[in-house]
């Protein structure tokens, strides 16, 4: 099993965060609705700091939903959005995003290098490069997911589990405080994914608070501090030992036989 | 950097600009129209063209170049977005907007045309949009039904137009084609200003252009506004179409947004690069077509245009250094050679060995009997070897002697396919007898660091799990040394 570069002391692109702030993200009844069929309804939720959460639910749950709406890519119907305390639009540079892999087109011309420069660009203003210093942040972090000796590489020329990684480094670069991850584990080898959560609890060590959409019930109880089950509503939050029963993922899950006792086997293991 | 070497290139294209919008204010010198240069000879012809004393062949240049660089320039954008069957829609939809700018004063007024193809091409993206919100069909089905049509409207009124008594002179059969002649200063002087327009908006605004064309949901995350940026490509797109009309026409313009973008994304892995690429090819198509459209007596510029523009393409496509049809096929087939080589020596070691590297000659006969090939096969490998200066050939022809060269690829090879059979039994637990076909393939791709890092973790094992002894670096190394004492050529490789 192999895992990423210890995080160093400085300099390092991860700086750490007091606690003891506002909630990194608090959301109020919120409501997304797609051609007036709501996808998520009266949405409550507060994630305290330092924190990684997984957001799991059946297909159609709503969770790519669910990040889309906070960060404003998709329209609220109702209901209000805090980051820090504030609107996301005041607060937009301290969150980080990873979409998923499937949202672009891996032959468009461009680097890896290129790609791990956008997640400086919201951090440079109007008609501004990036400079020296952005290169040094984006080289950094391709070094952290271990992408480095990749950095001239096409894109279309990696493997699934390394664009993931290139979404990871993109995401770091950002420096965020807050991030929203959409599958990063959709289509990687087992020992990358270790890797990243492992990356990934470094991170948050640093205080960082991280919401990962995440589709395997068995490896999510093992992954998270803290579980988000989502079926248009929230079904419960809490931290995983607390909500990782079969009551509350049954009814996440609704009739579906075949997770269930997926899941009736992970909770065996986890009682055993 | 690449950085730097765009920003100095984009420069001497802004130079380029200026410098030709100098010219194109230049006082003129004697003209004569187009029309009278057809009886000349075809010398006379190309010299008067590039000489660019005939004001109009200068409009025409000029003009060309400049829709070059704009289309080149903002059809990359349109490639790299998937937005290519959009661009030809809406450029279609412009010619009832032409029509009616020619309506509004009876003749071919620049500003009023531009004014009535811009509405008209919006008015076109307003109802493809209108279509894909209030109904379930979907956007590819609006685009079709917009483009027959918007152009349908505007072959009618073109046709109305030419049966006013004004009309047939007015040149506006020359939009369906394009006719680079009939580009008036007023025209050129327009063309200069939205292609400044779109280099500086690509130039400026690269870092927007690139993120929300590239990953949308990220850059509206990221507070970019994406549709804003989205809504100034299209605006800029309709204006360099419609600059474009009078030289390509109505029925082209697409392909001269999309032929030299998509020729220069054959070409490059960079969206800068690509960017200056399509610029070029399509100042290059633009000057092409204006050129040989003026060899002859009203021939259209349009069509010309686009074949220049599908040639680079097919140049590309062909010869293009890394995703082109005969770079790859070159490859594969030298790869293939490469292969077979390497089979070769292979077999030469194995003969070698069979006899214990006693004798450093092999035979052909030996050879074929270890190929289980006829003996004019193994001649042409061992022809191709002494070519590749791998080995040299004695005894008219029948004694193969490896060379310093051939020892060690032939060594490596041997130690690739062993060391990755042993990789396979005691890591991957294969049985012993299952890892010779998978070894076949991996020893001719096993890179230097690979076989490093399996000797490592095969704790630098000395035998296969046939029992046969691989060729270290060492064993390989300490025969070359020995190669300037003849006697100790005998048996070299083998372990001591």
């Amino acid at each position: 099993m192999s895992s990423f570069d210890e995080i160093n002391g400085p300099p390092s692109v991860i700086h750490p965060l007091p606690t003891g702030g506002p909630p990194p993200l608090e959301i109020h009844d919120m409501t997304v609705a797609y051609h007036k069929k709501p996808v998520l309804w009266g949405i409550d939720l507060v994630v305290p700091q330092g924190k990684l959460v997984g957001i799991v639910g059946p297909n159609g749950a709503g969770k790519s939903t669910l990040i889309k709406a906070v960060m404003g890519i998709l329209p609220l119907s109702s209901g209000w959005v805090k980051i820090f305390g504030e609107s996301f639009k005041s607060n937009l540079r301290r969150v980080g995003y990873v979409p998923q892999r499937e949202s672009v087109d891996w032959d468009f011309p461009v680097n890896v290098m290129d790609v791990v420069l956008m997640g400086r660009y919201g951090h440079l203003g109007l008609l501004k490069r990036p400079s020296k210093r952005d290169r040094d942040i984006a080289r950094e972090c391709l070094d952290k997911v271990k992408m480095l000796p990749y950095a001239n590489r096409q894109i279309s020329n990696l493997s699934g589990g390394q664009q993931q990684r290139v979404f990871l480094a993109r995401a770091l670069a950002q420096e965020s405080d807050l991030y929203f991850m959409d599958e990063p584990f959709a289509g990687v080898d087992a020992a990358t994914e270790s890797a990243i959560i492992a990356l990934l609890h470094e991170v948050k060590a640093r205080g960082k608070t991280i919401l990962v959409v995440h589709h395997d019930l068995p490896t999510a109880r093992n992954y998270f501090d803290m579980l988000l089950l989502l079926n248009m509503r929230v079904v419960a939050f809490g931290p995983t030992d607390e909500v990782f029963n079969y009551e509350l993922l049954q009814k996440t899950y609704g009739g579906r036989l075949t997770i269930l006792s997926e899941v009736a086997e992970a909770v065996r293991q986890k009682g055993a | 950097m690449p950085m730097l070497r765009k920003n100095k290139a984009v420069r001497a294209a802004i130079f380029l600009l200026g410098a030709g919008l100098f010219l194109l204010l230049a006082p003129s010198a004697q003209a004569a129209k187009i029309g009278d240069l057809a009886d000349l000879n075809f010398a006379d012809q190309i010299l008067r063209f590039f000489s660019m004393k005939d004001p109009s062949v200068r409009y025409a240049l000029l003009g060309s170049i400049f829709l070059g660089v704009s289309c080149g320039l903002l059809g990359s954008f349109i490639v790299v977005r998937k937005m290519a069957l959009v661009g030809d829609t809406l450029s279609h939809a412009v010619l009832p907007g032409v029509a009616a700018g020619f309506l509004w004063n009876m003749s071919k007024d620049p500003a009023a045309t531009f004014i009535g193809a811009t509405i008209a091409r919006l008015l076109g993206t307003a109802v493809v949009s209108l279509i894909k919100q209030t109904t379930r069909l979907k956007e590819d089905t609006a685009l079709g039904m917009v483009l027959a049509g918007f152009f349908a409207v505007g072959i009618c009124m073109v046709t109305m137009i030419q049966h006013l008594p004004t009309g047939n002179k007015s040149g506006i059969d020359k939009f369906l084609f394009g006719q680079a002649a009939a580009i008036s200063e007023g025209d050129v002087k327009l063309m200069g200003i939205v292609t400044l327009l779109s280099v500086a908006v690509v130039l400026f605004f690269y870092k927007e252009l690139l993120i929300t064309s590239f990953d949308a949901g990220f850059a509206r995350a990221a507070g970019f506004p994406v549709q804003l940026i989205h809504y100034t490509l299209m605006l800029l797109l309709a204006f360099s179409v419609v600059i474009s009309l009078q030289a390509v026409g109505v029925v082209l313009v697409s392909a001269m947004l999309i032929t030299p973008a998509a020729a220069a994304y054959l070409l490059t892995d960079r969206m800068h690069r690509m960017l200056l690429l399509a610029a070029g090819f399509g100042m290059l198509a633009g000057i092409s077509g204006a050129f040989f459209s003026f060899l002859g007596p009203s021939l259209p510029t349009g069509p010309f245009m686009v074949l220049g523009a599908s040639v680079v393409f097919a140049l590309a496509f062909f010869f293009g250094p890394r995703h082109g049809v005969v770079m790859k096929w070159w490859h594969h087939r030298s790869r293939a050679d490469r292969v077979q080589r390497e089979n070769t020596l292979k077999s030469i070691y194995h003969v070698l060995e069979g006899r214990e590297f006693k004798g450093e000659g092999v035979s052909l006969r030996e050879l074929a009997d270890r190929r289980r090939e006829t003996i004019e096969e193994v001649q042409t490998q061992a022809k191709d070897l002494k070519r590749k200066g791998l080995a040299t050939l004695h005894e008219e022809g029948n004694l193969i002697f490896l060379t310093p060269d051939g020892w060690l690829r032939a060594c490596s090879i041997v130690r690739n396919h062993r060391l990755w059979e042993l990789y396979l039994t005691n890591a991957a637990q294969i049985a012993a007898d299952h890892v010779h076909e998978d070894a076949e393939k991996i020893e001719h791709v096993l890179g230097e660091e690979v076989v490093r890092e399996l000797e490592r973790r095969l704790q630098y094992a000395t035998k296969d799990p046939h029992g046969r002894p691989i060729p270290s670096i060492e064993d390989i190394q300490r025969g070359l040394a020995g190669l300037s004492r003849r006697e100790d050529l005998v048996g070299y490789g083998k372990r001591s």
